[in-house]
């Protein structure tokens, strides 16, 4: 029981500990603000590490660019105009939900047409069954006896 | 016939697709930069903070600015090549020095040379930011007008700079387009 309590006690703090690593600055002053922020940096990809989100990432990239952010939110600048920051210095790659432009279209469509294809190839399948004649099941007792 | 032709002809494509995307590096970022004009900035000299290297420093020729730290090991690896492009090379080097501690800057430069003509010290990273850098070492062509002409994110080589540089520098020099 007491390995127990010490041993959670141990992960409890190193949870804090990790927590307090990523985001130890304090909230913006306007709570809008700070849910942009939240909202922004979930949203921006860390390109050091690439599968992480800047919220997520430790890297002295993601901490600059995430002081970065803050800064423009504190002079005032819109997520939008935040965004297009980042788009004209990192490119398209740096934002996990890309924006609608000719060059992400196929990308967005993909799914919609795979959707498509599979239910287009299910829906033939299908109806050429659907017109086979019924086979007798195993189990059915015969018609005549 | 179409039964096997199909499923065969989506196979081939799922294997060309692969083996192209084998050989292709994911690290790799294009820079929306190239063909813009470089960014503003303006950094405290390494040499004599009480200088700037700016971007009007880069404009009338064609100029290298390569960002490098000395917690950078690929920059070190690179170093000997940027002395041998700073001697042969006739094209001015401008270094961005980034997230670094300026004493160990000067050190690095003592004691391995000094191939830049002038570095500016970017010790919060907010010109980086400005140039899009996201991993040392980056080197940057820069055109007379202040465009940026290429971008070469890993240890410069002199292959990269036959193969990659060289000709856009002649390029940039006849004023054709590349």
């Amino acid at each position: 029981m007491r390995t127990v309590a010490l041993f959670s006690g141990i992960l409890l703090s190193l949870a804090t500990l990790s927590a307090w690593a990523i985001e130890n600055d304090e909230a913006l002053a306007d709570p809008a603000q700070q849910a942009i922020y939240e909202q922004l940096t979930n949203e921006v990809r860390c390109l050091v590490c690439q599968n992480q989100t800047i919220a997520d990432s430790t890297a002295p990239l993601a901490i600059d660019l995430r002081r970065e952010i803050r800064q423009m939110l504190e002079a005032g600048r819109s997520e939008e105009e935040i965004k297009t920051f980042l788009l004209d210095r990192y490119g398209d790659f740096v934002l996990y939900r890309p924006r609608w432009q000719a060059n992400t279209a196929l990308l967005w469509l993909a799914p919609m047409l795979l959707l498509l294809i599979g239910g287009g190839g299910l829906w033939r399948i299908i109806r050429r069954r659907a017109a086979l004649p019924v086979p007798p099941e195993d189990g059915d007792p015969p018609l005549a006896s | 016939m179409w039964r096997y032709l199909i499923p065969g002809a989506v196979f081939a494509l799922l294997v060309a697709v692969f083996a192209v995307g084998l050989y292709r590096d994911p690290g790799y970022v294009p820079s929306p930069l190239i063909g813009k004009p470089a960014p503003q900035f303006s950094l405290p000299r390494l040499d004599d903070p009480q200088k700037t290297l700016q971007r009007s420093d880069l404009l009338g020729k064609v100029s290298l600015v390569n960002v490098w730290g000395t917690w950078c090991s690929g920059c070190r690896q690179e170093h000997d090549t940027l002395l041998t492009l700073a001697q042969d090379g006739g094209i001015p080097i401008y270094g961005i020095n980034w997230k670094d501690d300026p004493a160990l800057a000067r050190q690095w430069l003592q004691q391995l040379g000094n191939p830049y003509a002038a570095v500016g010290v970017d010790e919060k990273g907010g010109t980086a930011i400005e140039w899009g850098v996201y991993g040392a070492p980056e080197t940057f062509l820069i055109g007379p007008d202040g465009t940026v002409l290429y971008k070469h994110i890993a240890p410069m080589t002199l292959t990269v700079w036959r193969e990659e540089f060289l000709p856009r520098i002649t390029a940039a020099r006849t004023g054709s387009k590349l």
